[in-house]
């Protein structure tokens, strides 16, 4: 029975907002954009923010990454005079790393160079990846053919290589690369296994003040060549020219990268400390940064709490907006319908009844909009993802929030319309023209 | 015969800033069951105010009011909406349906309030539609009709709760001359069938309708007329 009432009142609301059709679309509008605006700006951020986490978990949760980076010029060059610049990461620091400091479980010394790859007549930018064998427990590299990097071919130099799905496509298109040379710098590097392209990492976020280039494989190469670290030193020099203002200038640099791996997450932050501690009595220069993915993570999720509270103030701002729309409308509709509340008392209507007949209908326009905001909110994330290229993830909680916001919106904007109609004094209504 | 409606120094005041204008001054009254009564009098006399006291629109500043034998002088609005409901039955000058509803929505309007369920309302709307010769016309919507059709669903719906005093204040007061009759009969056919009927008007062929007229002025019973039958 009580249904049966309930059904019968929202016939007769939408009735009633069928009559001013024009106007109640109009009213809805601003819950409709609200809504929708909350819905595709979550699911932008939440897109976004997945694709950092997931771009930063890639790095390792428990890996710390020491990088070489460039010192500040001490001072300017004088003239012509041809200096090297030694700086950087060296083979010293990944051993004493490695010897004093219990806690690290591994330590990957990683070489890297841009150099160009060949193969019969084909030829692409690679970047050779200097490393030990044990580079696999640091970085999830996926082995599809072959085997990596062994002892063996650190112990004796091999000229061996593994070797990315981007450089298989590159340069041997549909021949079998394992057994084959590849050629760099004129020194022939046999093939032993393949390994998956590492997601791509060159992420559009930006984690704060942290950039996370050093993730990114910058520059031109299609893919990575991992050849064992023994031999790259050998085969490889360590200067490197760069030339500025007419001036050659030459750098000797070691070791570009060194990631050190701890058992759990607990020790991430203490060994940074460590780490930072051991290398800072070595090296006088500041020649090297730690990054440590683990806090790239609590930084990306920081960010995104943030984001969450601007969005949220944005909808809430949105939203009120829009619940001021209809509150206005409202109360214009009540003034206007106030020989029909005057009716309705005549005939029977409690004062309850006309607060419920109008917060049916202030209600039906909010749920309408937060139902329209839904689809509009759903559709524009797709928009986004399909010409934007962005990610984008709806999450079922931004759809029920919207819709219990749109309700929320309704009840509070609708309360004091209704309440304005049912305090009316029954004769005046119905003498009101 | 039951005493519909009993009066007793009943007043009605209204505070102008520091002038008290007595609407209705102290007037007594008592209608039977199935009386049809006219009150006439000047502009300005009282008769409106009298009206939206019996129909329980409104509370008196004084005195007593029974209806139906129910004391209703004090009670509060939602009791004073439940009877209006369920016992009155008004009739506007101006006809007064809701423009959104239709003709049996308009009349099923006072059974709706009542908690009646659609099913039941509508067959009874329905009915009544068809008494008062709009039986053809029930998903019309009030812009469609005449004003002499209007007329006739407010008196339908007036009926719809089976009220124990139709209500009407000037109710062919925007008619033309035939359909103003129309009303006029069906308002006699209703006093034929018993109901109580009081009917506010300026018209002495209308009030000549009534078995008694009451005529008011400045907000006191002038005098009262039963007329022949
Ligand atoms: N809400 C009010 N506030 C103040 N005075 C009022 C109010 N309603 C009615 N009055 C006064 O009460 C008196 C009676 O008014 P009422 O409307 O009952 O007259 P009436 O007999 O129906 O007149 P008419 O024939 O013009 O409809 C008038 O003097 C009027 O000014
Ligand atoms: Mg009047």
């Amino acid at each position: 029975m009580l249904l049966f009432r309930l059904k019968r009142t929202l016939k007769l609301g939408v009735k009633s907002l069928w009559m001013h059709r024009l106007r109640s679309t109009l009213t809805t509008l601003g819950i409709v954009f609200g809504v929708c605006s909350v819905i595709a700006m979550l699911a932008i951020g939440e897109g976004a923010s997945q694709e950092a986490q997931e771009a930063i978990a890639k790095l390792g949760s428990t890996n710390l990454i020491i990088e070489t980076i460039r010192p500040p010029d001490e001072q300017a060059d004088s003239g012509n005079v041809e200096t090297v610049r030694n700086y950087g990461l060296t083979y010293a620091d990944a051993e004493s790393i490695r010897n004093t400091i219990a806690s690290v479980e591994v330590a990957v010394p990683i070489r890297e160079i841009e150099q160009e790859g060949r193969y019969r007549n084909r030829k692409t930018a690679v970047k050779v990846i200097g490393t030990v064998p044990w580079y696999t427990e640091i970085s999830p590299v996926q082995l599809l053919r072959g085997r990596f990097l062994s002892s063996t071919d650190m112990h004796y130099q091999q000229d061996v290589c593994v070797i990315d799905e981007n450089i298989v496509r590159e340069l041997f298109t549909f021949d079998e690369p394992i057994g084959e040379d590849v050629r760099i710098q004129g020194n022939y590097y046999k093939v032993v296994g393949v390994v998956g392209v590492l997601g791509k990492i060159e992420s559009n976020a930006n984690f704060g003040n942290n950039d996370v280039s050093m993730v990114a494989s910058k520059g031109s190469a299609t893919g990575n060549v991992y050849i064992p670290l023994t031999t790259a030193k050998t085969r490889f020099s360590e200067l490197n020219y760069t030339f500025s203002g007419g001036s050659r200038r030459a750098e000797k640099v070691e070791l570009q990268k060194i990631t050190v791996k701890v058992a759990s997450i607990e020790q991430v932050l203490a060994m940074r400390d460590i780490l930072d501690a051991l290398l800072d009595r070595i090296h006088d220069k500041k020649d090297y940064r730690i990054v440590v993915p683990l806090e790239l993570l609590r930084q990306a999720a920081k960010m995104r709490r943030i984001f969450s509270i601007v969005l949220g103030s944005i909808a809430a701002i949105s939203l009120l907006v829009g619940g001021i729309g209809i509150m206005n409308i409202m109360l214009a509709s009540v003034s206007e319908r106030t020989r029909e509340i005057g009716i309705r008392r005549a005939l029977g209507a409690k004062r309850r009844d006309i607060i419920i007949q109008f917060l049916t209908e202030t209600l039906l326009l909010t749920f309408a909009g937060g139902i329209l905001g839904i689809i509009l909110g759903s559709l524009v994330p797709f928009l986004v993802t399909y010409f934007g290229k962005m990610p984008t993830v709806i999450t079922a909680g931004s759809l029920i929030l919207s819709f219990g916001i749109s309700g929320i919106v309704g009840v509070t904007f609708g309360l004091y319309p209704a309440y304005r109609a049912a305090n009316m004094d029954p004769i005046e209504s119905l003498r009101h023209e | 015969m039951a005493t519909v409606v009993d009066i007793k120094n009943l007043s009605k005041i209204y505070q102008l800033g520091s002038v008290e204008v007595a609407a209705l001054d102290d007037i007594d009254l008592a209608i039977e069951e199935g009386e049809y009564i006219a009150i006439m009098g000047p502009s300005g006399s009282g008769k409106s105010t009298l009206l939206n006291l019996l129909g329980c629109l409104d509370r008196p500043t004084s005195g007593e009011y029974c209806l139906g034998g129910k004391d209703v002088s004090k009670l509060d609005d939602d009791e004073l909406s439940l009877i209006r409901g369920m016992h009155i039955g008004f009739i506007f000058q101006s006809y007064n349906l809701i423009g959104q509803l239709n003709v049996i929505e308009n009349i099923e309007l006072p059974m709706y309030y009542q908690g009646f369920s659609e099913h039941e309302s509508s067959a009874a709307a329905k009915k009544l539609a068809t008494m008062v010769g709009l039986g053809d016309r029930i998903k019309h919507r009030p812009m469609e009709l005449s004003g002499g059709q209007q007329q006739r669903v407010a008196i339908a719906r007036a009926l719809a709760n089976d009220p124990v005093v139709i209500l009407a204040d000037e109710p062919t007061g925007n008619l033309d001359s035939s359909s103003g009759a129309d009303i006029l009969n069906i308002l006699d056919g209703l006093h034929q069938k018993g109901k109580t009927l009081i009917v506010v008007t300026h018209d002495d062929n209308i009030a000549a309708h009534a078995q008694r007229v009451i005529h008011l002025l400045d907000g006191k019973i002038e005098k009262e007329i039963y007329n022949k039958a």
